[in-house]
């Protein structure tokens, strides 16, 4: 049934291959743009309405820059501080960056380059906790910080950052797969020790690598929203995902307003992304496949 | 040449010195957290006395609170809604995209996955904005292209509502999903193929036949970790309706009553009571899925 099915289609594919190709050529390239178009608009429209005043907005549809930005701007920095939790952000975001990936660098040099007995079975393990949903913990991580007096604190978004066992995974690929034997038996030959060896030789090699993964890791921890909304109390020390739900709070119904503190929180994503996109999704392809 | 071989087998110990720390920071965060959420759901703890056993009592309140199941079924129809359009159409794009007579991939692949890196509370904010019903975009484009009289209040109505984060949960995830097919698409060998085409086969019995069976570990990762993102719901919901969940809770996702009723209501036992019905439900879901993926090819 299917044969003869498919024997049929094939003759009439070659029976006019061309105008068919060329045509579902067409559908395909339309469906390609429509799609485009609807990822592209509500990003443009985000951006055309935030200048646009709360007026305007409510009374018919804008799609051309208006010119009220400056004003929507002022309105909202009389009781937003806005680069403040861009300042907090990239604290945050930069300092777990780092951290996961110094950590997670020299977790995954461990299990790649040292055959010490339970190796296998400890990295089954660190890739089961992958699996484990993080919000299973959010009570207990609240109660850990509490009793820590790190509650409101940028350490504690910061610090649990060190166990990330996806960049482990990540690195430890990485490592097998370009890091010969032959530079660190020299290295020990040479006299050096075994942390000097994995900070001044291993480290330098692992840059490429590692930085890819870092962007990934670094939009992941800036776009955390339910961490900080639970551990941090003090509006000074909110990162912009938070800032941008407070804005809803005090502005409800001032659009253009809403517009633009939206719009301000997407706009670094958008600019790392048009400069970083090959390696970002370089990085996530990577991690998917081999997982 | 000796010297060094048996250097290096001495050294093999210093492995445990290089992965230490992380088992210790993966104890003290990672692990500790959740057996701790575990003695809480146990106990009734308001976050500043002390905790007080109460055996299983959370436990049996959940199971008969109905805002419990209304969340659970929220939670679940969004995201039903919007994984199935999500596996599908990126499975389309993958194999779209992996072929090379396509101009522009580089770029399609890029403005696919764009919206998946795209903040989720603001995203959800954005969205909230553009539905609006006397200010948003969406009804002002309706009227002004005369499909609609008057505005629709899109938010004031339950369905809408889950259907527009379930659109939301798409737009951020299908990019996402394609980049992780076309991974899985470039890792079957191609000589696979040119044999099955010199032996006759067709495009069709080529996609049943080779491709698909060959993608099924990576439909099986994407489905998996579906569900565990879906479950864990929270910042588009959270922020499209200002933290409420309304109308009638009916956009309040699990997560965001555990939330409520943690973090907003500080009854942090019931809290880890429902996290943990969560995560059981996540590993009957995951468990499910392994096993019918696993029974097709017998």
């Amino acid at each position: 049934m299917q044969t003869a099915e498919s024997v049929e289609r094939r003759l009439r594919v070659s029976e006019n291959a061309r105008p068919r190709y060329s045509f579902g050529m067409l559908l395909v390239y339309a469906f390609l743009i429509v799609l485009a178009l609807f990822c592209a608009i509500p990003f443009y429209l985000m951006l055309i309405y935030s200048t646009h005043s709360n007026a305007e907005i409510a009374s018919s549809f804008v799609y051309w820059p208006g010119g009220a930005l400056l004003e929507n701007y002022r309105h909202m920095a009389e009781k937003i501080n806005i680069w403040r939790g861009f300042l907090n952000s990239l604290i945050i975001a930069g300092g777990s960056t780092a951290l996961s990936l110094y950590f997670g660098a020299l977790t995954a040099y461990g299990f790649a380059k040292f055959r010490f007995a339970g190796n296998k079975t400890l990295f089954w393990f660190l890739l089961a906790t992958m699996m484990v949903p993080g919000q299973l913990s959010l009570i207990g991580v609240y109660r850990l910080f509490s009793a820590l007096g790190l509650l409101d604190s940028y350490a504690a978004l910061i610090v649990p950052a060190a166990a990330n066992a996806f960049n482990v995974f990540f690195i430890k690929q990485f490592i097998e797969s370009s890091v010969p034997g032959e530079i660190i038996e020299s290295a020990r030959v040479d006299g050096s020790g075994e942390f000097r060896t994995f900070n001044t030789i291993i480290l330098p090699i692992l840059a490429p690598a590692v930085s890819a993964l870092g962007i990934f890791a670094f939009i992941g921890s800036w776009n955390n929203f339910l961490g900080p909304l639970v551990l941090l109390f003090t509006q000074q020390k909110y990162p912009l995902p938070v800032v941008v739900a407070l804005v809803q709070g005090y502005y409800g119904m001032d659009y253009g307003l809403l517009y633009l503190g939206v719009a301000l929180s997407i706009l670094p994503i958008i600019i790392v992304f048009s400069v970083f996109s090959r390696q970002i999704i370089g990085s996530v392809a990577l991690g998917a496949v081999k997982g | 040449m000796k010297h060094v071989f048996s250097n290096s087998i001495r050294k093999d110990h210093y492995g445990y010195f290089f992965i230490a720390p992380f088992f210790i920071i993966f104890a003290i965060f990672g692990l500790y957290p959740i057996l701790y959420s575990l003695y809480i759901s146990f106990t009734n703890w308001d976050g500043i006395r002390d905790p007080v056993f109460i055996g299983l009592g959370n436990y049996r309140a959940v199971v008969q609170d109905p805002l419990f199941y209304k969340t659970l079924f929220n939670t679940l129809f969004i995201w039903g809604v919007s994984v199935i359009p999500q596996l599908t159409v990126s499975l389309v794009l993958a194999f779209i995209l992996n072929e090379t007579w396509i101009r522009g991939r580089n770029l399609f692949r890029a403005v696919f996955f764009f919206p998946h890196i795209v903040t989720a509370a603001s995203f959800g904010l954005l969205v909230s904005l553009i539905f609006d019903w006397k200010s948003g975009g969406f009804n002002h484009f309706l009227v002004s292209a005369g499909w609609i009289g008057d505005p629709i209040n899109w938010k004031d109505n339950p369905w809408f509502v889950r259907l527009i984060i379930s659109s939301i949960l798409f737009f951020q995830y299908f990019g996402y999903s394609m980049i992780i097919y076309l991974a899985g698409l470039q890792g079957i060998d191609p000589v696979l193929n040119e044999a099955a085409q010199i032996d006759g086969a067709t495009r069709r019995q080529r996609f049943v036949k080779i491709t698909i069976p060959l993608l099924k570990p990576v439909i099986l990762f994407q489905v998996i970790t579906s569900i565990i993102g879906g479950i864990q719901i929270f910042d588009q919901p959270y922020t499209l309706t200002n933290g409420t969940g309304d109308p009638d809770r009916s956009a309040m996702t699990s997560i965001m009553y555990l939330y409520n009723v943690a973090f907003q209501s500080t009854r942090f036992g019931y809290g880890a009571a429902i996290a943990f019905y969560l995560f059981l439900i996540i590993i009957v879901f995951s468990i499910t899925s392994f096993v019918l993926s696993n029974r097709k090819t017998v």
